[in-house]
């Protein structure tokens, strides 16, 4: 069926790097989580307007690529800040005042999790373990782990990534 | 030239190991010392990370938890020559932490430089892939069978068992496919497998390829793993290069080729068939069982599915005999298991031991207790859906059957513990608001279930009609216990019961409140 896509922004049309990706993986379907991966690795988020690109070019339903963008957790839908925080919310975290930790997090930023301070600058997002439970609580700033995380060390944590 | 070894496990990285080799190259820059850093995985030691260790004449000695600001007095006190500092903490190996573990799978890892197949072969790689190679299929699946091993994702299903019904199976493809999807907090053994020894887990798989008659093989890593999934597809590529992957693997009849997939932050893909359903590149929705993944697995052909750690044993398994393996262990678990002692531990860390250890025995002589030095509350065994057990239950043995007597899990090992400050009317909330955050949605019990659930433990904490919704919540846990599809809705009940059963007095504090009024 062919009718308005009324979803699609098209500020943030990115049509040929869905397909650039899509073909580095021959096409597969079975490849679109790597593909939804790289996708946002490249253009920071999954852009409603890849949906069709890449429904087409795997040859399967654009239900289907919509269902596994929102399935997960992992896969953003709108532009991140420059740095994305993940602070893990789960149980070994927990024992080691990661509540507190989280609580401090929003605080500081000024945003709940999922959102992105106002400057641009920092994406803070809730994780389910990070396996860094020993050194708990953590947290990753794109792709660091940090651990023994403490307020205090959150708040020169902001400072650097401001600067 | 000296040999300084500083860990690359995330958890080394997290708490500055990066910025300790940085500081180290510099400072033997300066003084003109010749160094040659080598990045090992983690011994497991991980409360005294970053965990530095020099080779000398008499072995590795350690020094640690060193940060980068260190580094000058370290060489002050001539460390790189063995010297007395502050932080010496004499031979690695003779470290009671070390010595009183049984390391079977965790025997190289920390040892050896993870992406060095010279190390690993000097270290006993390869070992049980080259007599895998001269055996026929069925020995293989009788030898894993005589270890005894079980799965150590959590399930303790006979791995053995499920490669006979694999290899049994007529079919053109097969697979085999590794779950590397470690979501329960307090674990990290997969990944310090991966990141620290990844050679292994190659073989292991490649064992399973062989054994069954499977050409093809997939890892599945969590997103959440960044460094692990890094470190394993780099392992591959250079196993195939040196042909222990590939086509004709070290010039067999045998090809075996694997692939690394990653996760996109969805607990519930460490479900087997959710994790099927995420490696065809769709949502990951559990599937009904039967049929089994054994016989109908991935794209609908027979497929092995084990976790990291039942991969990582069989090296082993094939390179010393099932017997041997089998010699660890009590009752039907056999073998060792690295447990994970997380969260609020003095000594948190892996440590590989038998099946029989007590619960105590790990968190008293190898955890040192809590880290904030307060008594210990709860202590929470197999991740987000383990019971939660309080100090009473310290004699416990880990063995599969004797905690699922006690209704709790062994699970994937991990061990969390918490100090007298915690809240376990709120853990036990966290749990359904866990299973509600992370619910495929597919069933009724866990999908509404969990929610619901949420609401009831928010209404008996406030105190509203509390013996009745204590009542409602038990009939719902039986209902997601019996009616859910898989164990994310069926075990979730198990953390809230046991907080209810050995915390009541959480459950009651308003109801207090008002009596006293």
């Amino acid at each position: 069926m062919r009718g308005k896509h009324t979803l699609i922004d098209v500020r943030v049309t990115k049509p040929d790097a869905a397909s650039v990706i899509a073909s580095r993986y021959d096409n597969k379907p079975d490849a679109l989580l790597e593909i939804l991966h790289d996708l946002q690795h490249e253009v920071g988020h999954v852009p409603e307007a890849a949906l069709p690109v890449l429904a087409k070019a795997l040859n399967i339903s654009r239900a289907e690529v919509h269902g596994v963008v929102s399935f997960y957790h992992e896969f953003r839908r709108k532009p991140a800040g420059r740095h994305v925080v993940k602070v893990c919310r789960a149980e070994a975290c927990q024992s080691m005042k990661g509540n507190e930790l989280a609580e401090a997090a929003q605080k500081s930023l000024k945003v709940k999790f999922g959102e992105t301070t106002s400057d641009g600058a920092i994406t803070l997002e809730a994780v389910y373990c990070l396996g860094l439970c020993a050194t708990s609580p953590s947290l990753l700033v794109d792709e660091r782990p940090m651990g023994r995380m403490t307020p205090q060390k959150f708040e020169a944590l902001v400072k650097e990534l401001a600067s | 030239m000296i040999k300084v070894y500083v860990p690359k496990d995330s958890a080394a990285r997290a708490v500055g190991a990066d910025e300790v080799a940085d500081a180290i190259v510099a400072e033997a820059a300066a003084r003109k010392i010749d160094v040659k850093i080598i990045r090992n995985g983690s011994r497991g030691l991980l409360w005294l990370e970053p965990f530095v260790e020099v080779e000398t004449a008499k072995g590795r000695v350690a020094f640690a938890p060193v940060e980068a600001g260190d580094v000058k007095s370290l060489f002050d006190s001539k460390f790189h020559e063995g010297g007395k500092h502050k932080l010496s903490l004499g031979l690695t190996e003779e470290l009671p932490y070390l010595k009183n573990q049984e390391r079977l799978t965790f025997a190289r890892c920390g040892i050896t430089d993870p992406l060095s197949l010279d190390d690993y072969i000097s270290h006993g790689g390869f070992v049980g892939l080259k007599k895998a190679l001269t055996m026929k299929g069925a020995e293989i699946v009788a030898e894993v069978t005589t270890s005894g091993l079980r799965g150590r994702g959590g399930a303790g299903f006979p791995t053995g068992i499920k490669w006979k019904t694999v290899h049994d199976a007529k079919a053109e493809q097969k697979y085999v496919c590794c779950n590397a999807d470690e979501g329960d907090s307090g674990t990290f053994a997969d990944r310090m497998v991966m990141e620290g020894d990844p050679f292994m887990l190659i073989e292991g798989m490649t064992i399973a390829g062989i054994a069954v008659g499977a050409n093809k093989g997939f890892i599945y890593i969590r997103s959440e793993y960044p460094d692990a999934i890094r470190v394993m597809k780099d392992a591959i590529r250079i196993a195939t290069t040196a042909k222990w992957l590939g086509q004709n693997i070290q010039g067999s009849a045998h090809s075996f080729s694997l692939e690394v997939r990653r996760g996109a932050g969805a607990y519930i893909c460490g479900e087997e068939t959710s994790m099927l359903e995420s490696l065809e590149g769709k949502r990951g929705m559990v599937r009904a069982k039967p049929p089994i993944p054994a016989l109908i697995g991935l794209f609908g052909k027979p497929t092995v599915i084990n976790n990291v750690l039942s991969f990582a044993a069989v090296p082993y398994i094939l390179a010393e005999g099932g017997k041997a393996y089998e010699n660890y262990g009590m009752g039907r678990s056999r073998g060792t298991l690295p447990f994970q002692l997380a969260g609020n531990f003095k000594q948190g860390g892996l440590v590989e031991k038998a099946f029989g250890i007590t619960l105590g025995q790990l968190i008293n002589d190898f955890g040192g207790g809590t880290a904030t030095g307060k008594p210990l509350r709860a202590v929470q065994v197999g991740g987000p859906l383990g019971a939660y057990l309080p100090a009473s239950q310290l004699n416990l043995q880990m063995d599969y059957e004797a905690f699922a007597a006690n209704g709790a899990m062994v699970g994937h090992g991990g061990v969390v513990v918490f100090d007298d400050s915690a809240d376990m009317a709120a853990q036990a909330r966290f749990a359904m608001e866990f299973c509600a955050i992370e619910s495929c949605g597919k069933c009724t019990p866990c999908r509404i279930g969990s929610t619901r659930g949420v609401e009831v433990i928010d209404k008996i904490v406030a105190g509203i009609a509390r013996d009745e919704n204590l009542s409602l919540l038990d009939d719902l846990c039986q209902t997601m216990t019996d009616g859910s599809l898989c164990a994310m809705g069926g075990l979730t009940p198990m953390p809230v019961q046991s907080a209810i059963k050995y915390f009541p007095e959480d459950f009651d504090r308003p109801a207090k409140m008002q009596a006293a009024e």
